[in-house]
């Protein structure tokens, strides 16, 4: 009969802890020894960067548009519509494309990796890759965790620029500004500080839409609930830390600001 | 089905297992197992579902760790390995899975050539190529190479995973339920390559199994699992040569009169 440290739900609460230290240890051990897992790299790349694009394209578009449109009533109470591009520009860049791009990413990529993981676990194919001599978390989880931290930033680039051109238009319906004016009055309302922090905040989240999805898959329960719990909880966790995460980081880049 | 009589050496132990006791929370799976497997064998574990078989040999293969005893396997306690030796250990243990365990996004030759093309590195395309179709011939699926694991019936994912084992030449092989979910056709077909892969390859071999027909047809040993123990040992019929109930009606509701 097996005895507990504390008591039963303690012990496990600690045991998952661990685990998850453990998790994030072993990743970076991993990835940098051979072997390398290139082909899986570039697969899972592709997978998490081109795959999103369509989803990316839409929902960046629109939040532009959106957001102009929603922007508008309140400075034009003040006769402040020209100043729309500056505010549109600060709002995408420090924070809307960086969120959007994760929050996209948590629920298509996360969701799938959970969901991918958690079918293999349950039907022992894992367990195979592990008795046939081979690495399975550098295979699964080094190439999906990389794929999702070098990808995401990139992805998040790309949001910025359709959501500025979804406020283009938007901005060029109304006001009837040109290309090369709007792209004036943005460059010169962002800082280099707002685009490299919007970059490592993205590369942060998308190290943690990875690991959370890699992690919920790979040590998902038993059976088919298993995995229907596993791809929702990668979700789930990962928004929730993603929005943790983006409210540090605003406190520490402002604080920067000030400086 | 008669059984060539294998070349068996009873002074060599490929396994050792003395005073194995594992538990999954309250509960005691394994009390005290011992076990040896010798080199050239087939042995075959008999019990009912949740004795712990499966969890028998996870262990051997050290995908679970014992709570207590020692396990050996080609003379290298498993529990003491690193994680390095455990993975070169690992490449002399084959291991069929219950439910084939194929890798699903991959082809056939893909699930086979996975494990190839991470331990031997020097190989060229043609090698490659000559060693899936000799392990493919080997369990007389040759002309689905390129078929994807959904594509193909429940006997022939149990060959495919076999053969994705024999691929690295295994010195033993871990079989758990080989027969199980299969009609007795198929199941006949499947006794037949294990004992095949005992001859050619020339393997030790563990299979966990409930099925007293697959247990007649591949076993040169057999141990029943009861109560976390094992209780009877032998060949079949000195097995099955007792009063004991459990026993007994374990025989009874394979062979229903």
């Amino acid at each position: 009969m097996r005895r507990y440290v504390t008591t039963r739900r303690l012990d496990r609460a600690f045991l998952e802890l661990y685990r998850i230290y453990s998790f994030i240890i072993r990743f970076f051990k991993e990835a940098f020894l051979p072997p390398y897992e290139f082909k899986e790299i570039i697969k899972q790349c592709y997978e998490v960067g081109v795959r999103s694009l369509p989803l990316i394209s839409v929902t960046g578009f629109i939040i532009g548009i959106v957001f102009t449109n929603q922007s508008r009533p309140s400075l034009s109470e003040f006769g402040a519509t020209s100043w729309l591009p500056s505010l549109i520009s600060i709002a995408i860049v420090r924070a809307l494309a960086p969120l959007v791009t994760a929050i996209i990413a948590a629920g298509r990529v996360g969701s799938s990796i959970g969901a991918e993981l958690g079918s293999m676990k349950v039907t022992e194919q894992i367990d195979a890759m592990e008795v046939s001599g081979t690495n399975p978390f550098n295979f699964l989880v080094v190439s999906r965790v990389l794929a999702t931290t070098l990808m995401i930033p990139a992805l998040m680039i790309y949001t910025m620029f359709v959501a500025l051109m979804g406020a283009y238009v938007n901005v060029h319906q109304h006001e009837l500004t040109s290309l090369t004016t709007y792209f004036g009055q943005v460059f010169s309302a962002i800082s280099f500080l707002d685009i490299f922090s919007s970059l490592i905040k993205s590369f942060i989240f998308g190290f943690t839409v990875g690991m959370v999805g890699c992690y919920k898959g790979y040590y998902s329960s038993k059976g088919t609930e298993g995995v229907g719990k596993a791809a929702n909880s990668a979700v789930v966790t990962a928004m929730f830390l993603v929005f943790i995460e983006e409210l540090l980081a605003m406190q520490i880049i402002n604080a920067i600001r000030a400086m | 089905m008669h059984k060539e009589t294998p070349k068996i050496n009873y002074t060599d132990k490929v396994i050792e297992i003395k005073g194995l006791t594992k538990s999954f929370d309250e509960n005691d799976i394994l009390r005290g197992v011992d076990l040896d497997l010798y080199r050239g064998e087939n042995l075959v574990v008999l019990g009912r579902s949740g004795t712990g078989k499966s969890v028998l040999i996870k262990i051997i293969s050290g995908l679970l760790r014992a709570d207590e005893g020692i396990v050996n396997v080609l003379g290298q306690n498993v529990s003491k390995l690193t994680p390095k030796e455990l993975q070169q250990l690992r490449l002399k243990l084959g291991f069929s899975f219950q439910n084939s365990a194929l890798y699903d996004s991959m082809t056939v030759a893909e699930n086979l050539e996975f494990p190839l093309v991470r331990h031997q590195t020097n190989l060229t395309r043609r090698d490659i190529n000559r060693i899936i179709d000799v392990v493919l011939d080997a369990v007389g699926l040759a002309q689905s190479r390129d078929q994807m694991p959904s594509e193909l019936s429940g006997g022939q994912r149990k060959r495919i995973g076999i053969a994705r084992t024999l691929i690295l030449k295994p010195e033993i092989m871990l079989y758990d339920e080989p027969t199980a979910g299969l009609d007795p056709i198929t199941s006949i077909e499947i006794n037949k390559l294990i004992n095949e892969v005992q001859r050619r390859f020339k393997t030790s071999s563990i299979i966990i199994t409930h099925d007293l027909t697959c247990a007649r047809s591949v076993g040169d040993r057999l141990v029943m699992l009861l109560d976390g123990q094992f209780q009877r040992q032998g060949t079949f019929e000195e097995v099955f040569d007792t009063d004991d109930e459990r026993v007994q009606s374990f025989y009874n509701y394979n062979f229903i009169d």
